[in-house]
């Protein structure tokens, strides 16, 4: 029987990086889930592109709450998709994502995260590629420039629906 | 091909219901965990608090909770997400799903819960929760406890072991 449910690509960072690239994604699969966890050297926002489009093509809406108050955004025509700040300093946070229907080149494609870092807020937003082109690369990176630490793990796996 | 999402153990309350749920002796061999509860409390609980490695100490969680047409948010460590009570609709269940990453690593461990629930009332509770236990071992042993009473009789968790190779 197939797999249903199968790690692509897994990365441990070695050392202190901006960013990491999930390259040659198969379109073999259904959907996508990516898993990140891991701490900023220094306070920074969690950001996601496609197939290296730094293009105004995307949107999202979150929810955030902090602990205090909750809150609730939009921001679209952007240049990445924006899952949430985490807090630096070694904080330790996570983020998930789901990509449903990535592989297909007839629809824009739908981002479902979660970020959570307990040491600031928590977040959950649907955001948006206007692009009807498969999903074959996603940077994960920090939009204000800061590094990713040392041992930050960075996780896709496939889905099948049959 | 070694198999990616695998049960590890599962546990379902009996009658008379169970103070808590415990998962022991959870082997190192994964690199993520899921749990995946459907709880329900004997009295008025109606959330559950983690410990990990049989403590309680060094937890932190902050969190978003709805009931009704009221949303807030709240810290309160070890919160692990919300349980329908007594006082619920009969026979409904909050169901939430944990997700631990890099559980047997040497770093501090993150976690996320995502409850809801539904019982054709006003009174319907869910949370989106951010976790975490500051300690670097890796986690053998995790129980959920409720925040009053018992879990009820039909209450269920599974917990699963995630691959990434």
């Amino acid at each position: 029987m197939p797999a249903t449910y199968e790690p692509i690509a897994s990365y441990t960072a070695p050392s202190a990086q901006n960013s990491y690239t999930f390259t040659s994604i198969p379109g073999t699969y259904t959907d996508l889930k990516m898993v990140v966890n891991g701490s900023f050297n220094s306070e920074d926002y969690v950001c996601l592109q496609f197939n290296s489009d730094t293009g105004s093509n995307y949107s999202e809406t979150p929810i955030v709450g902090n602990g205090s108050t909750v809150s609730s955004g939009r921001a679209a025509n952007r240049a990445f998709i924006f899952t949430q700040a985490v807090a630096g300093s070694g904080v330790r946070f996570m983020v998930q994502s789901n990509f449903m229907n990535y592989s297909n080149s007839t629809t824009y494609k739908t981002v479902l995260s979660r970020t959570d870092c307990a040491s600031r807020d928590v977040t959950a937003s649907a955001g948006l590629w206007r692009s009807t082109s498969a999903i074959t690369s996603i940077k994960v990176y920090g939009l204000v420039g800061n590094n990713f630490e040392t041992g930050s793990t960075f996780t896709i796996y496939g889905i099948k629906a049959a | 091909m070694a198999t990616t999402f695998e049960l590890i153990s599962s546990y379902t309350v009996g009658s008379g219901g169970a103070a808590d749920i415990t998962f022991s002796s959870i082997p190192a061999t994964y690199t993520d965990l899921v749990l995946k509860v459907n709880l329900r409390s004997t009295l008025g609980g109606d959330y559950f608090l983690f410990s990990f490695n049989n403590t309680s100490a060094n937890f932190s969680a902050r969190y978003i909770y709805w009931e009704n047409t009221s949303v807030s948010s709240a810290s309160l460590a070890r919160y692990g997400g919300r349980i329908n009570t007594t006082y619920s609709t009969a026979s409904t269940f909050a169901s939430s799903e944990i997700y631990i990453p890099n559980y047997a690593g040497s770093a501090y461990k993150s976690y996320s819960s995502d409850s809801v629930s539904e019982g054709n009332t006003t009174a319907a509770p869910g949370s989106l929760v951010a976790g975490l236990w500051s300690d670097t071992s890796a986690i053998n042993q995790i129980s959920l406890l409720p925040s009053a009473a018992n879990f009820a009789q039909y209450s269920t968790a599974y917990l699963y072991g995630v691959k990434n190779a």
